[in-house]
């Protein structure tokens, strides 16, 4: 057991650098790209720890997980302690440690970033999720005594399963179904393997099994059983929606039907649900990428996915076509970083406006226009206009298109009491995230529209209070 | 884990599936269907069901051997679990009184086109079917469409069963009749679709077909299955399978729908040479969490009678095979 180095001491620990593989290697296989602190990486950079009296950290952490916590049972070398620490807040640890967007949020109000450089929390949640998981000792928080209630929740992606984490722990009793073949939502289909392996998805969702919850997939709620029947035959005494954005966007351009082009969403689900990049064992194709160019528009964290799954599956060329400039994409910076050192290429201020295919029906190149950014509208956001008389045309094989997702109808549709918006979100309450119809509620994406994991689980842990609040009282 | 409960050969390569999903059984309306996935490591294909008995719990799917996942589901037997099944999906046909309907179905098309003809002549519509095929052996449910239809049509390309020539060629004929056809369902290949549609436009009779696009999700989350309809993009699994066929691009689904082709011939032909070890991998699929938790205990039972008889080694709390 470490004890803690003086103030003076700790702040010239220089923060942990994450080991990567290296990225001539990593190109050419599905892997992951972080490989993790060692322990006495770790240990060093959990000394770093500034112990706030009032952590800013944790008022930025979406779940608000107690890092101060957990980064001292860290420091204490009491790793099993830390991870179950986490698991009082956060149902995946070892998923949040890897995809959240820390510099946002826990990083981001690190007040060491304000002098020098933030603690590295994400890489010490991912450090102690990792190391709980290999030693198989996981350790689950108490449950309350039964209550004997039921909850369907819809949706497998990160609301979901924090929401049914949450539950179990109170004591309900929390049935869990996905329309898929496998439990997860976007952590499966959406985010790929060298980011976010998928036996650590399995393994999180193993342990929910052992706290109690159920899952029930191949269920499209909706069309195989609507909500209604759920709350008056099944005997399911509130529900919860997790359903996410999962309506793929086009940008409705001439030639998007051409074979070879794609939404991210079956680019991507192809690849990672569907193990496509393993075609000697699994059945699914995908176009084939080897030696041709493929084009991904688009510049959040899924044109990031998509454009460097592209390049493991062989692309000669694999290339962003974003419409903004460089410092407007939406992605992380550690995807875009990760994404140049792999070779990825950026054409920015760039944006398609045609596909053009040959007599089979198969792109065959793209016709675009360059952009250039205007002065800030009233959110901030700089506007972007095409240049005239800029079109240019460039052969290309493959066209991934990535430019957001919104609400899929398939619920909403068969549960009329549903409020929604214009978009097709539903109308949940804040706080509460009650909906229109008694006993149901929703939250994650299909509220907020499209966001990240722990924005998701955020909302799945309010669902959980507000239902439980809801199934303690009776009260509407 | 979904059970055949009963698997019979229809024609040639067409085999009829009978498969306990009680949940999909309850639901199903014509013109719905069900995607499904064999074993781990397979596709996931969308196929239409032909019929459904909600007391039994069981749902039809008729299927033609082409690709390698049908032609696994062609050696399968009762018996033999299916990993998944999701459904039913998609719009049901519209099903109300129009009078005078006409009902094509073309090859292994006429098992959808059977309860979409039941449930109009139930409706009330005078109901007019043509069944066609290349020849007699691969013409499937020819009785069971005469007791869903007023007047029955057969017609083969080579004369062997029937008469002589294209559906689209009796359509013709029975168009030149009086009263005049009130609406057409066309069902089949993509050509004979698109040739329906060209026959019935000119007189401008309403024509519904029931398109079979490249799907994975089958929910509307990947946009794969899209089709152009009235020059906008639409997607088959939820906006359809049914579409007005006088709007329909048929050269670009049909472009679509060749994507894949060369993969899919290698691994049709690889399975053919070595189906065991396929066949292996869908009776080793042991996974329970599928569908039991809060449905019938029925199925708990059939679930856990399916994995023991299945494969003795297969615990009933077993993983997926990785």
């Amino acid at each position: 057991m470490a004890d803690k180095l003086p103030t003076k001491e700790r702040i010239k620990i220089p923060r942990a650098a994450m080991p990567e593989q290296r990225a001539d290697l990593r190109i050419a296989n599905f892997r992951e790209v972080n490989l993790g602190l060692e322990t006495a990486a770790a240990e060093r950079e959990a000394q770093r720890c500034l112990s706030c009296a009032t952590p800013a950290c944790v008022q930025g952490c979406p779940v608000g997980v107690k890092i101060k916590q957990f980064v001292d049972e860290v420091v204490a070398g009491e790793y099993l302690k830390a991870a179950a620490t986490i698991r009082e807040d956060n149902v995946l640890p070892a998923v949040t440690g890897r995809v959240c967007p820390q510099e946002n949020q826990c990083e981001g109000a690190c007040v060491m970033g304000k002098r020098m450089t933030s603690l590295a929390i994400g890489h010490l949640e991912r450090f102690v999720a990792d190391y709980e998981r290999q030693t198989g000792q996981i350790g689950l928080p108490q449950r309350a005594a039964s209550t004997g209630k039921k909850v369907a929740i819809i949706g497998s992606g990160p609301a979901g399963l924090s929401c049914a984490g949450d539950l179990a722990l109170r004591g309900h009793d929390p049935t869990v179904f996905e329309a898929l073949h496998e439990i997860g939502g976007v952590l499966i289909y959406g985010i790929p393997e060298f980011r976010l392996p998928k036996q650590i998805v399995r393994q999180e969702v193993d342990n929910m099994r052992l706290m109690g919850v159920k899952f029930v997939t191949n269920c499209v709620v909706g069309r195989t059983v609507t909500i209604d029947e759920l709350m008056n035959e099944e005997g399911f005494d509130a529900v919860f929606i997790a359903t996410g954005a999962g309506l793929p966007r086009f940008l409705n351009v001439p030639g998007e039907h051409l074979a070879g082009v794609y939404s991210a969403n079956e680019y991507l689900t192809r690849v990672n649900l569907m193990r496509a990049y393993d075609a000697d064992s699994h059945d699914s194709p995908i176009y084939d990428c080897r030696d041709r160019t493929v084009v991904v528009v688009g510049g959040g964290n899924t044109a990031m996915d998509s454009v460097r799954s592209a390049k493991r599956l062989g692309a000669k060329r694999a290339i962003i076509v974003y419409r903004r400039g460089p410092e407007q994409m939406p992605a992380r910076a550690e995807e875009v970083h990760h994404a140049r050192d792999e070779g990825i290429e950026f054409m920015t201020l760039t944006n398609p406006i045609e596909f053009l295919g040959d007599e089979q029906g198969r792109l065959r190149a793209m016709r675009c226009v360059k952009m250039e950014l205007g002065e800030p509208d009233d959110s901030g956001r700089q506007s972007v206009s095409e240049i005239s008389d800029s079109a240019f045309e460039m052969p290309i094989d493959v066209a991934i298109i990535a430019v957001g997702t919104g609400a899929n109808p398939l619920v909403q549709s068969t549960t009329p009491e549903l409020q929604t918006n214009t978009h097709g979100y539903i109308f949940a309450d804040e706080q509460s995230l009650r909906t229109s119809k008694q006993g149901v509620f929703a939250g994650g994406d299909i509220v907020s529209g499209a966001a990240t994991v722990i924005l998701a689980m955020g909302a799945g842990r309010r669902a959980a209070a507000g239902i439980h609040d809801y199934l303690q009282s009776g009260n509407w | 884990m979904f059970p055949i409960v009963n698997a019979k050969f229809l024609a040639r390569d067409v085999k009829q599936l009978e498969i306990h999903a009680p949940r999909i059984a309850r639901k199903q309306l014509p013109g719905q269907f069900v995607i499904l996935r064999l074993h781990e490591q397979g596709e996931r294909i969308p196929l239409t069901i032909a019929a459904s008995d909600p007391a039994a719990g069981t749902i039809t799917i008729i299927v033609q051997g082409v690709g390698k996942t049908t032609r696994l589901l062609n050696r399968l037997e009762a018996g033999d679990p299916i990993l998944d099944v999701v459904g039913p999906l998609g719009k049901p046909t519209d099903i109300e009184n129009f009078g005078r309907v006409a009902i094509i179905g073309g090859g292994v098309g006429t098992a959808i086109a059977l309860p979409v003809a039941r449930a109009l002549k139930a409706a009330g519509n005078h109901v007019i079917a043509i069944v066609g095929a290349r020849t007699a052996d691969l013409l499937i449910l020819l009785d069971e469409m005469r007791q869903a239809s007023n007047e029955l049509h057969i017609m083969t390309d080579d004369g062997s069963a029937g008469d002589q020539g294209f559906v689209t060629t009796r359509l013709e004929a029975v168009m030149k009749r009086q009263p005049p056809l009130d609406r057409v369902v066309a069902i089949g290949p993509i050509p004979m679709m698109a040739a329906v549609s060209r026959t019935t436009r000119p007189a401008g009779i309403p024509t519904i077909v029931s398109l079979n696009p490249i799907m994975v999700d089958g929910t509307g989350m990947c946009g794969g299955c899209r089709v152009q309809v009235d020059g906008r993009a639409q997607f088959a699994c939820v906006d359809g399978p049914e579409f007005d066929a006088h709007k329909v691009d048929f050269t670009i689904l049909a472009q679509r729908n060749s994507m894949y082709h060369d993969h899919e011939r290698a691994s049709a032909r690889k399975l053919d040479a070595s189906p065991e070890s396929e066949l292996a991998k869908v009776r080793s699929a042991c996974r329970l969490e599928a569908v039991c938790a809060p449905g019938p205990a029925e199925c708990e039972r059939l679930e856990k009678a399916t994995a023991q008889s299945v494969s003795s080694a297969c615990a009933v709390d077993a993983r997926p095979g990785e």
